[in-house]
Formats: C-alpha cells, structure tokens, sequence
C-alpha cells in the first residue's frame, strides 16, 4: 500500500456531517497519513485539476510578467488612470487584496484565542492564503508608484539627504501597517509550521525532502520542553495579530478618510473596511478551500461543519458591511453638505459608474442574504457560488470608494472618467495568477492542514465522543 | 644588471630588487608595467592611433558642431551667463506688427513678453506670440533651398531668379509676378515697388487667407478710399458688437482693445461713480468677446445683417425688440458709443457701421480713423482672382511667392493649384516646405521673425525695427533678402536693407541714435498715424437698408472662420497652440462643425458624427460638436486643419475647411447640405462638464445685485473664522506672496496658459493622451455655461494653483515632496518625487498634472533650445504644478537684494499676468498692505475657490459683474 493510493488511509473521506469537525473513525495515524498524504504523492500523481489549474495560474504569473515589464519601460500612463483619477485598478487591487489577507490571521488568532476548535482545520490554510494575498496587495503600491524604482523612500532609512518620510501621509503609516502584517503573519504561519516540518521530515521517503524539511523542522524533537515553549510562542503570537487584524485595514481605510475627497471623507471607514476585510477574506478562504477539499478528497477534514461555520461568518460580517453603506449614505444626505451628498448622488445614479454601486449592492448585500437558509449553507455548490459573487462585490466596493469618488469632486471642470486598459487588467488577473501559482504549489509541498492540531481535535474528540463546537 | 638599478631608491628590498619584492609591486600595483617600453605593444599603440584618425577624417562629413571652449575676450557688454536678456522686437501676423520683448539667454530666445511701450500690445502678448518661440525651434521647419524637391544652394537659387528676371526684363517684367501677403513693412513694399518701377510691366498680388477683406472693402464702399479705423474703448459707454471678435486676436489690435475695454470694467467695480460699460454682440458662434457681452443675440451671420440693416433704420423703424433697445442706448450715450462691424462681415454691413457710428457722432471720439496700414492696400480677393486668371492663361512665367500657402489656402473656386502647374518658373520662400512648395521648382526657406531683421506698422500704423535675436537656424532667408536678389544686390543683406530704408527716410543728422533708440525701445517714436477726418459717409439709402435686410434667406448657412488656437493654418504646426483648448469648447486637436442642439436635432447628427457637407458641389467631411449658444441654422467650421505638409505635428489632423471656400462666400454662405456618414468620432476635450452643475465656482451678479448686496461673492457660509483651527497660524513675516484673478476682466482668451507653458517648460502631450485626461497645462482656464442649452451666458476662470495656505496635498504626500514655504508657497520638490499621486486626489482644485509617461522631449535636440533654463525639466513619474513662477520670485529678490532694498511692489511678474491683455492676474506680496494684490484682495468681489474647505487659497478671485440693459433683460 503507497500513500498516494485512496485505500491508504484507514478511514473513509466521507462527510462526517455539519456537526463534526472530523470524519469518523480517524487516530493519530490516519490524520497524519491523510494529510501527509497529499505532500508524499509522486508528482505525476497529483490530481490532474491541480496541473490544470496551475497551468493556468502560472500562464497568468506570466501575463503579469508582461505586463509589468511594459509597466517598467513606459510609465505608469499605460494603465488607465489621468488626472481626476489618479488612483484606479492599482488601488482598487491593493485594498482588495489586504482585505482578503483578513480571514487567516482572523482564524489563526482570535479564533485560536477564543478557543474555537473548527478553525483548526482551515487555519494553515488560511493562514497562507493570508501571506500570498499580502504579497500581491505588497506589490500594487510599488507598482503604482510614477517612479518604482525610489520606493525605498517611503522607509524611514537614514541618509546623506537627512530625509525621512512625512509621518502625517496615511501612505506611510500603510507602509508600517502592511509590513507589520507581513512579518507577523509569516511568522505566525512558519511557527505554526514546525511540529509539522518535523513529522514530514520523519515520514519522507525520499532524502532530499527529508533534508529539506529537517531543515525547516529547526531541530524539533517533540519533547515536552519544546511543546511548552511552543505553545507559549504561539499563544504569543496570536496575541500579536490579533490587534492587527483590526488595525491593518483600518490604516489601510485612513488612506482614503484623511483625504477630503467627497465619498472617501467618511470616519465610517475603519470599521467597515475591517468587516469587509474579513468579509472577502472568509469568501476566498472558501472560494480556495472548496475546490481543494474535493479534489484531495478532504471532506472528512473540511468538514460540512466548517463551511458553515465560515458561512456565518460571512452574512455577519456581510451585514456589517451593510450598515456601512446604509450609514455612508445616511450621512451624506443627513449632513446636508453639499459636495458629499452629490458624492451619493454620483456614486448611485448620476455618474458614468452608477451601475456598479448596485451590482456592489446585490453581490455584497442582496444575494449573501440566502445564507440565512439552513439548506443553502450545507450545499457546497450554493455556498462556492456566493463566496466567489462576494468576491466580486468586495472588488466592486473598492473601485466604487476608489474610483467613482475621484471621478466627481469638487471642481465641476475637472471631472473626467477612469477606463481600465489592457495592462490594468492584465496586472490585476497576473495578481490573481501569482496568488493562485502559490496556492497551488502551497497545497502540493507542505502540509496544507495542520497535522498535530488535527491530532490534538483526534484526541478530544476520542475522549470525549459527543464533544463538538459550543457544547 | 647595473643599468637597471635603480638610481633612488625607497627601500632595501626595492634596492635589492627581490623577486618577492617584484611580486608584492605587481600584487599591488597590477597596472604599473608601462606597455611603452615593449616594442609589440607601442605598434598596436600606433595602429589604433592610426585608425582613429582615419576615422575622425571618415566621420568629417557630416558638420560637427562648433564648440567654443575659448571665454570671451571681451565680454559683450551686459551679457552675464545666467541673465536673461530683452530685445525688442516684432511679430506680424497677417502683416500686423505687434510689439515683443524676447527673453534671450546666452543667446537663445526662450519666451516672448509684450512690449511694454508697443501701443497694441502694452506688454501683453496673445497666444500665438507666446508660442511663436516654439516655432523657431520647430525641427519641421524646411532646412534648405530646393530645387525640384532636392537639395539645393543659395548661389544656385541666385543665378536661377537673376536668370528669370532678365527673361523677363526683355519685356519690361511681363510675366514676371509676386505674390505676398498684406504687406505694412515699409522695407518691403518700397523694395518690391522699387522693382516694379524698374519692370513696370511685372506685377504685384497680395493675398491672406483671412486678412481684413471686408473691412477695406467697407471703407471703400462708404469712404471711397481705403481707411483704417481704430476703436477707443475706453472711451466706449456702450458697445454694439456685429459679429466682432474684437477681444480675440483675429481682430489688429485686440490686445489694446481688451486692455482699454478691461480697464472700463475695472474701474466701474472699483469705484461706484464710474459708469460701467455695456456689451451688445450679435453673432452665430459664441465668441471670447461674446462671452464678455452683456446681452448675446443669437442669430446666423446672415442674421447680423439684417440687425445691421434694422439698426441702420434707426429709431422707431426697428423691426425687432432688441434692435429698438439697442439703439434707444446708443442713442442715449451719442459720441461715447462704439458700432463695431465684424471682420468676417459683408463689405456693405462695414460701410452700414461707418454710418451709423458717424451718425451717432462717434467719430474722432471713440472711432478714430487713420490712413491705412498696409504698405498697398488693395482688394486681395480680386488680387488672387487676377492672378488665378493669368496663370491659366499662361501669362505669368514666373511666380515668386513670398510667404504664404495658396495652394492650400486660395478660394477653392479658384483651383489654384491647377493654374499653378501652368507657370513655368513657381518659386516659393516659406517657414515650412508646406503645401505650395511641394509644387513649386524652388523653395527657399524662411527665416523666422526673430532670426530676421524686418520692419512692420502696428494696427495704428506704429511702426517697428524687427531684429533678430539668433543667426538663423535653418539657414534661413526673409523675403527681403529675396527681393534684395532682384535688385542685383543679392549680397546686402537683410540688416543693411532695412537700416538702408530708415536712413533713407530719415531727416536729420542723428541716424545713428534714432536706429539705437528705436531698436530699444521696439516702436519708432512718432510713426503712430495721425487721426483724419474721414469724408461724410454715404448715406444710407432705404434700398440699400431693404436690400441688406433681405439678405437672410432661409436654409442652413455655413460660416468659415480661423480657428481660434492655429488661425489660418500658419500656426498649425504649433504644438503648444494645437494642445490649447479653443476657449468655447475646450477642444484640442481638432477643428468640427459647429452645430446648435436644436439644428443638430433637426437634421439628426450629434457630437461625434462625421457628416459631409456640401457647398456649391464641394464636399468636405468633418465631426459634428454641438456647440451651446451657436445659432440655429448655422454652421460654422475653422480653418486651419486637414494640413497635409504641415510637419509632423499638424499632418492629417481635422479637415480642411478652405476646400468648400468660394470666392463669393468668403466667410459665409447659404445652401450648404449636411449628410451624416458615420459616427463615433473621439474628440480630445480638456473639460467635459460644460455647466457649475448647481455649484458656484464663477460668481456673477449685475451691477444693480452688486450694490445692493456688495458681499454676494463671499456669502456668511462659505467663509470659514481664522479661529478654527485649534494652532495658531503660521505667521508669514517676511513675504507673504498671493494672486488675484478679476473674472470681471478675463476674456478666456488662453494667452495665460500659453506664457506659463513656455515660461515653466510645460511638455506637450498629444490627442490621445489629452483625451485620457492628461494635459499638463498648469493654468488651465475653465469654461462653464449658465443658462439654457440653446442661449447660455458662457463664463472663463483661469485655476492656476491656489498655493492653499492649509495645503491637502502635503499632508497626504508620503515623501515630503511637496512642502511649505516660508513664504507661502506650495513648492513641488520633482526629485523627491515618487510619484504616488496622492496629492492629486487630496488636491479639490486639480490643479496637479502628472507625467505619466516621459512627456517631456529628450530627444528632439533643436527643441532643447525652447527651454527656459531657469526651470527643470520634469521627467516621468514626477508630479507638477504652478509654482507662482518661483524662478522669477526668486530673481526679483536676487537683484532686490543686490541692490540692498526691499522687493517692491510689481517686482515680480508670473508669466500669466505678464501676458494677460485684460490685466486679469495680479501678483504680489499679501504683506504690503499697499500693493495691488492686497488692495484687490480687500475688495468685496474677492472670494476663494471653496474657501469654505478651510484651504485658506492664496488665489482669490474677484467676481463678474454684469451690466445688462433693464430694458432688455429676460423675464
């Protein structure tokens, strides 16, 4: 019997139900196999989906590869944006894809903290997810830069000039927030890596693998010493993310609510941001795991329970996001200021952009509220299809805040349209290609489930058999 | 061994010479060993050296640049590296002087400023003037004499026309024919009359496209000599503008005429007791003077004349209202009123003018008559039709053409290209090797006005020295030079010809000043003709009244105009005047058809669609841009575009409008049909919304408004209390630099954005990049309609940057690249630029222009020479904005502290306010309480684009006023 055989774990991957956090029937071994399972295959016994889809992936990586060549030999002129519009897909995509970093240090840390045991499947994953959404978020504002190469001067870095960056600029708190973040999120992610290294690094077969992850395993040996520590760090850990979960995309709304512009002039904005990052971070922690958890035959793992777990999530959070629109426009016409209410008017009807403020309105609003259906949450189907149309919703938010704000502001004059061109969207799906290329490679060489935290679950769940979420 | 000791020595193991020692030199020194001394390398030395030189001879053909690294010997007097220096000089246009100061540096003109003592310019400048200089450098420019098309010699040129005037001299000069524009240089005309008193058989043709037909012949029909009318609108209580666009540059004397008519408006906003001026226009197209008028009547150019005609009758004989109302002013306010008959106006509506304004005893007070400018004038149409005739009877032999573009734009009833082929000797001098010389044997190019030395009289005969300021680029020849080969003096040249002329014509002893003078002041003193009292003009009889009043038939009407940014398509080549928006519209690079939304509904076309129109069998295509405020049943279409060898710039932008022109409707006419083609035509527009849009950016209020509420530009909600901030605010001790823009005064007339793009070096960007939102002109002047769709009163404001004092954009910049200074200017640091834009989007003016690509041009090299070393040149990804000319700011303290006194007051002039001919832009230091700006700043007019924003803008603005006739006005 081979690892990669579907007989090889003791157990069958079926759905244990929207109750349980694990399939029956699972031990320590089988979960270590099962997930372990999926590293050891031999290459070309990886799921033909999985060729296919990071063919795909990896033909995008190259589209942005194109694209931000000509983006380097040209200018920033060859995207869309002008003078009102400044900012467009380049900003649209970054706060897009911060807010999507949201959901795996939301599962991995507060989740962690408030002990809630159906995370534990779905946090590395996540976790990952987050680091890969932030490295392509990372990318938008280097890129958007009139002169990337001088990047570095947004760094507080000492020089011959005795320049620093101007700390009253949102843009350089971004810079602080966002690598902060990173740095964090990395850690915590790698951290929560080592047992497992070292589990991969006893059941490799081959040598190479065993010495790579030895390597990374940073001599763990399992000893009660080195789990003490452990936990202490981790726990440590969480403790750090956790306040940036909320200020990370808080800073990130300050770009647009210090400004004056009508529409991003709003003291709404950090809260709403945060509830719509984790919003559009639990859509694509689904949108991902869904796929994946078929296609490796993970259901028993990823279980029903938990894709309505993060179902809840979403129309939580979802209806948090409504109050953030239904009060931002409240207050335009409740203020009675002349240029924000006409920001309303703008983004509502009179502007060329009126029609995506309400496909905004019905991806993040409308639709996600079948999820108040009990039948609707337990179809996977159902499910996939409002994380991807919550997906597009949160994008279309960015660009209404964005880009349909700077098209009308004060000065009638000057009001102008943003038309994306080939190269806006080429970076944009790029992004998408590079997040997608990292998953897919993610899933295929490290253990995408945390395997001691599932034989921790294995363990409670064994002790104590009716023991489930909230009992 | 012994010779290769050492004779001095360092160290014992240098002494010794040990290997090691070698080994520790080599190691150390790795280059050291000389390759002289090794026989094998020296020859390797000697064949490199061996075939540089042969290269250097091979590479000898083409002419390298000569540079002088030797200082001067003597130092030209006054010429400091680093100071710009001002010559006075002239520009014609349409053969119109106009005084210039061009700014030189190290020899190298870099900007145009008016002549302050220039009585048509008063140190304003319009826009062509401003861009003028960039047509120097124009590397389209035609480089040299050809000959069929292939390069050719001065020398040869020479023997070729000496050869075709002795041919014709066997006959006297039969055959032999010069064709020029409107000629007021004396220099020339004497010279070209000097050749014809020789070949008394040869013959002279004048001809400019859109020169004043009408006008000359409107004093001729009333006069029965040629005059020529000057307008005192200073004098002017009441003005009755028929289609005259006396406030833009198509009309001689614009810039005086919208300095004096300025001042008027001025005066009456500052000071209650002062009557305010009032403006009547009757035109087909919204116009810069129309959007000044008082009351704007809509009608066709047809139209006007019979509002002529109904004002001729006078009185009660009036047909229409406004008519009635119109004249019961004028005659209210008899001698100190102004009729004014538009340039593109029928002869006999000129002549109507003269009439009535003699009748209204108007003459010798505010309409002053001169003898004529032009050198020869003469009926150019029929100048041009003579010629036509003659060449395709084959009785011209040879054709000099000095100037000028006929075979682009002679009446296309003419087919003057096809007489064209008909002469055997077509010789053409010309800025470009444009349309005409592509036909013609020789072409010679021109030199540009200030590589020339020429001379011209002003729109009141002034005349003016034109002196060069750089040895022509191009190796260029002005036309005196030409006609100098004619009169056997091939080897005088342009300088002695017209120093020549003047000393000739000089009485008295004292030349040598008197040229001095003149040169440095640019206008010779006492050459401003004198008034004369014209003859009674002839009556206006009722047949004539009924025959012009009849003159509006029904149909659609087509109306021919120079563009408002390139003219008559001299200036087509011109990018900074091609990237101009045309101030009715805001639309760059490109000309259309100009269509009223209810004609545009009527015959189904809207902005975008190309139609064909068709006059007289001549069909010409073009997009349609319905224009608020046009006419109904009028169309009107600009010359300029459809260029075919124009350069680079202008080739095969816009459609030729000259193609559909007759001879028998020059301006106008009637029976036009419009098809509609296709659509979907892509304008470049600099400003799309065409209305406030219930906001109140321009605030306007009648005069009657203004006295009752004098506070109604600044109304208690839009101010904001000094205490509202909880800091104190920053104290500006020493300067404290601010602007005040009149919008009572400013015409819209662009020539403000023009001197800032040549002052600050503003790149060009081109269509597409303006129609995405990318223009960089600092100073733009935006355009908004109020009113109804079809009648709008259309206003002009000029946003520069309004150096807020509580800046947005640099709170929001993450490098510290736009910042404070302690005068109150809002400074871009372009190094420190990175290029997020934040700024921008935080800026409520959008005032900021991004490079988006590399605008600027690095490679073109005769464009380097435009540059106003003062200012850098931004590169991509750099943010830029007006800086308040702080080059110019900075000079003025220089030289203000040089000489160990404070910066006064009118120091320091930005370049908008240098060349705004309505003294619009005043600039100065808010902290002197007795300098202009602060004095205007007190004004009740004086408001702050969203002041109420808590900006604290340095820019105010002074709001209109209006002054319309109660009798008259709507509702």
């Amino acid at each position: 019997m081979k690892p990669e055989d579907q007989e090889f774990t003791s157990v069958a991957t079926l759905d244990p139900g929207p109750d349980k956090v694990i399939g029956p029937g699972h031990d320590y071994g089988s979960v270590t196999d099962e997930i372990g399972g999926v590293v050891f295959r031999p290459f070309l016994k990886t799921p033909r989906q999985m060729f296919i889809g990071f063919a795909f992936a990896f033909l995008l990586v190259n589209l942005l590869m194109i694209a931000v060549t000509w983006l380097f030999v040209r200018g920033v002129g060859v995207w869309g944006i002008n003078m009102p519009v400044a900012w467009g897909f380049a900003i649209v995509n970054f706060v897009w894809w911060i807010g999507i970093g949201h959901a795996g240090t939301l599962i991995s840390a507060i989740l962690l903290l408030l002990k809630q045991d159906w995370r534990t499947s779905i946090n590395r994953f996540s976790e990952a997810m987050t680091l890969f959404a932030v490295a392509c978020a990372g990318m938008f504002p280097i890129l958007h830069l009139g002169r990337p190469w001088l990047a570095y001067w947004l760094l507080p870095y000492p020089n011959t000039m005795w320049m620093w960056p101007q700390p009253r600029s949102p843009l350089i708190w971004d810079v602080f927030a966002v690598s902060t973040y990173a740095t964090v999120s990395l850690l915590f992610w790698f951290t929560g890596l080592i047992p497992d290294f070292a589990t991969m690094r006893d059941k490799a077969g081959n040598s190479t693998a065993r010495k790579i992850f030895g390597m990374l395993a940073m001599g763990w040996r399992n000893s009660a010493k080195h789990w003490a520590r452990y936990q202490k760090a981790y726990l440590l850990l969480a403790g750090l993310s956790t306040p940036l979960v909320v200020s990370v995309h808080s800073v990130v709304s300050f770009d647009f609510a210090v400004a004056i512009l009508p529409g991003w002039h709003t003291t709404i904005f950090p809260p709403y941001f945060v509830a719509g990052a984790i919003y559009s971070g639990f859509a694509m922690v689904l949108t991902l795991a869904i796929p994946v958890r078929r296609w490796y035959h993970l259901e028993d793992l990823i279980t029903m329970r938990h894709i309505e777990c993060m179902s809840k999530v979403m129309l939580g959070t979802g209806l948090i996001v409504a109050y953030g629109y239904a009060m931002e426009a409240f207050m335009a016409w409740y203020s009675g200021g002349q240029f924000e209410r006409y920001a309303f008017v703008n983004r509502m009807w009179a502007g060329g952009y009126w029609w995506t403020y309400w496909v905004l309105i019905l991806c993040n609003i409308l639709i996600p509220q079948a999820l108040w259906s009990r039948r609707v949450r337990m179809s996977v189907r159902a499910v996939f299809a409002i994380a991807l149309v919550v997906n597009v919703g949160m994008w279309l938010e960015r660009f209404v805040i964005v880009v349909t704000s700077l098209t009308r502001d004060f000065v009638p004059s000057s009001w102008g349209m943003y038309y994306p061109t080939i190269w806006d969207w080429s970076t944009y799906l790029g992004t998408i290609g590079v997040f997608l290329a990292l998953m897919f490679l993610f899933v295929r060489v490290l253990p995408a489930i945390s395997i001691f935290e599932m034989r921790e679950v294995v363990h409670h769940t064994a002790k104590e058999p009716t023991h489930a979420l909230g009992d | 061994m012994k010779s290769d000791e050492p004779l001095y020595w360092r160290s014992l193991e240098e002494l010794a010479s040990t290997d090691d020692f070698r080994a520790f030199v080599e190691d150390e020194f790795p280059n050291r060993t000389p390759d002289w001394n090794d026989p094998e390398s020296r020859r390797g030395f000697l064949r490199v050296m061996g075939a540089s030189i042969l290269l250097v001879g091979a590479s000898a053909c083409t002419r390298q640049p000569k540079e002088v690294i030797v200082p001067y010997v003597r130092q030209p007097e006054e010429l400091i590296p680093g100071n710009p220096l001002f010559y006075a000089t002239a520009m014609s246009v349409a053969g119109i002087a106009t005084g210039v100061l061009a700014e030189s540096h190290l020899g190298r003109p870099t900007k145009i400023e008016g002549n302050p003592e220039h009585p048509a310019s008063l140190g304003a400048t319009d826009a062509a003037m401003q861009a003028s200089v960039l047509t120097l450098y124009d590397p389209d420019r035609s480089q040299t004499v050809t000959r069929n098309g292939s390069i050719s010699g001065w020398g040869s040129f020479i023997t070729a026309l000496v050869g075709a005037r002795d041919v014709a001299g066997l006959k006297k000069g039969l055959g032999f024919r010069i064709l020029t524009g409107t000629v007021t240089s004396p220099t020339l005309a004497t010279q070209i009359q000097n050749f014809l008193a020789e070949f008394p058989a040869a013959k002279w043709h004048q001809y400019d496209p859109c020169g004043r037909h009408s006008v000359r012949s409107g004093a001729m029909a009333a006069f029965g000599k040629p005059l020529n009318t000057i307008y005192r609108f200073d004098r002017a209580d009441v003005i009755v503008s028929l289609d005259a666009d006396f406030l833009s540059s198509t009309v001689p004397g614009s810039l005086r005429y919208a300095r004096d008519y300025s001042t008027r408006r001025r005066a009456a906003a500052e000071n209650p007791n002062v009557a305010p001026p009032r403006l009547y226009i009757a035109e087909n197209a919204p116009s810069v003077t129309g959007s000044m008028a008082d009351h704007h009547f809509r009608m066709t150019a047809a139209g006007v004349a019979g509002f002529t005609a109904d004002l001729a009758r006078g009185g009660t004989g009036a047909a229409s209202p406004e008519a009635r109302g119109v004249l019961k002013d004028l005659e209210a306010h008899r001698g100190s009123s102004i009729v004014i008959a538009g340039e593109h106006q029928a002869p006999q509506v000129h002549a109507f003018v003269h009439a009535i304004n003699q009748a209204l005893g108007n003459v010798g007070k505010t309409v002053i008559y001169t003898d004529p400018v032009e050198a020869n004038p003469l009926d150019e149409i029929s100048s041009i039709v003579d010629l036509v005739k003659d060449m395709r009877d084959g009785a011209v032999e040879t054709l000099l053409i000095l100037g000028g573009n006929p075979v682009y734009d002679a009446p296309a009833d003419l087919s003057f290209l096809d007489a064209l082929k008909r002469v055997k000797l077509r010789v053409h001098s010309g800025l470009y090797s444009n349309e005409t010389a592509a036909w013609c044997h020789w072409h010679v190019p021109e030199a540009h006005y200030l590589e020339s030395w020429s001379d011209g009289r002003a729109y009141d005969g002034t005349a003016s020295i034109v002196q060069p300021l750089i040895m022509p680029l191009y190796g260029g020849k002005t036309a005196h030079e030409v006609m100098n080969i004619l009169a056997n003096r091939a080897d005088q040249s342009a300088h002695d010809t017209v120093r020549g002329y003047w000393q000739a014509n000089h009485k008295g002893d004292d030349f040598d000043d008197f040229w001095q003078i003149s040169l440095h002041d640019g206008v010779i003193a006492g050459t401003s003709f004198p008034e004369k009292l014209p003859p009674a003009a002839k009556a206006i009889d009722p047949a004539a009244i009924a025959s012009l009043g009849a003159t509006a038939p029904a149909g659609l009407e087509i109306v021919f105009r120079p563009d408002p940014c390139v003219g008559d398509g001299t200036l087509s080549n011109n990018a900074w005047l091609q990237e101009m928006p045309k101030p009715q519209n805001k639309m760059t690079w490109d000309n259309a058809v100009w269509i009223s939304s209810k004609s545009a509904e009527h015959y189904g076309v809207t902005t975008g669609d190309v139609v064909e129109i068709e006059l007289k069998g001549r069909k010409v295509a073009g997009p349609v841009w319905i224009m608020p405020g046009q006419a109904d049943e009028s169309l009107t279409i600009h010359f300029g575009y459809g260029r075919t060898r124009a350069g680079k710039v202008a080739d095969g932008i816009g459609f030729d409008a000259y193609t559909l022109r007759p001879t028998d409707a020059l301006w106008q006419g009637t029976g036009v049909s419009i098809r509609r083609k296709s659509d979907g035509y892509k304008f470049a527009n600099t400003q799309h919304t065409q209305t406030m849009e219930e906001r109140d950016p321009f605030r306007a209020a009648t005069y009657a408004e203004f006295h009752k509420d004098p506070e109604f530009a600044r109304p208690e909600e839009k101010r904001v209390a000094k205490d509202l901030s909880l800091f104190p605010l920053w104290e500006y001790k020493q300067h404290k630099w601010g602007m005040s823009i009149d919008l009572n005064s400013c015409t819209g007339c662009n020539a403000c954005t023009i001197a800032c793009q040549s002052e600050n070096n503003i790149p060009v960007v081109g269509k597409e990049e303006v129609a995405k939102g990318r223009h960089m002109n600092w100073l733009r002047v935006d355009r908004y309609f109020k009113g109804p769709l079809e009648d709008p009163e259309m206003y002009f404001q000029p946003v520069p940057c309004m150096h807020c004092e509580d800046a947005l954009c640099e709170l929001v910049c993450p490098v510290a690249a736009t910042v404070h200074s302690a005068e109150g200017l809002n400074e871009m640091v372009y190094n420190r630029c990175v290029g997020t834009r934040y700024c921008s989007n935080n800026c409520p003016y959008k005032v900021r222009r991004f490079n988006f690509f590399l605008y600027a041009d690095w490679n073109t090299e005769s464009l380097f020479g435009v540059r106003n070393p003062d200012v850098s040149v931004r590169s991509r990804g750099v943010m830029e904005k007006c800086s308040y000319c702080i080059q110019r700011i900075n000079s003025a303290k220089i030289d203000a502290e040089k000489q160990d006194r404070p910066v006064k007051d009118g120091d320091i002039v930005t370049a908008c306010q240098q060349a705004c001919p309505a003294q619009a832009i005043v600039f100065g230091d808010l902290n002197n309480p007795n300098s202009r700006v602060a004095k205007l700043k007190r004004q009740q007019r004086d408001y702050g684009l969203l002041e109420e924003l808590n900006t604290r803008p340095r820019t105010t603005y002074l709001a209109r006023l209006r002054n319309p006739n109660p009798d008259l006005e709507k509702g």
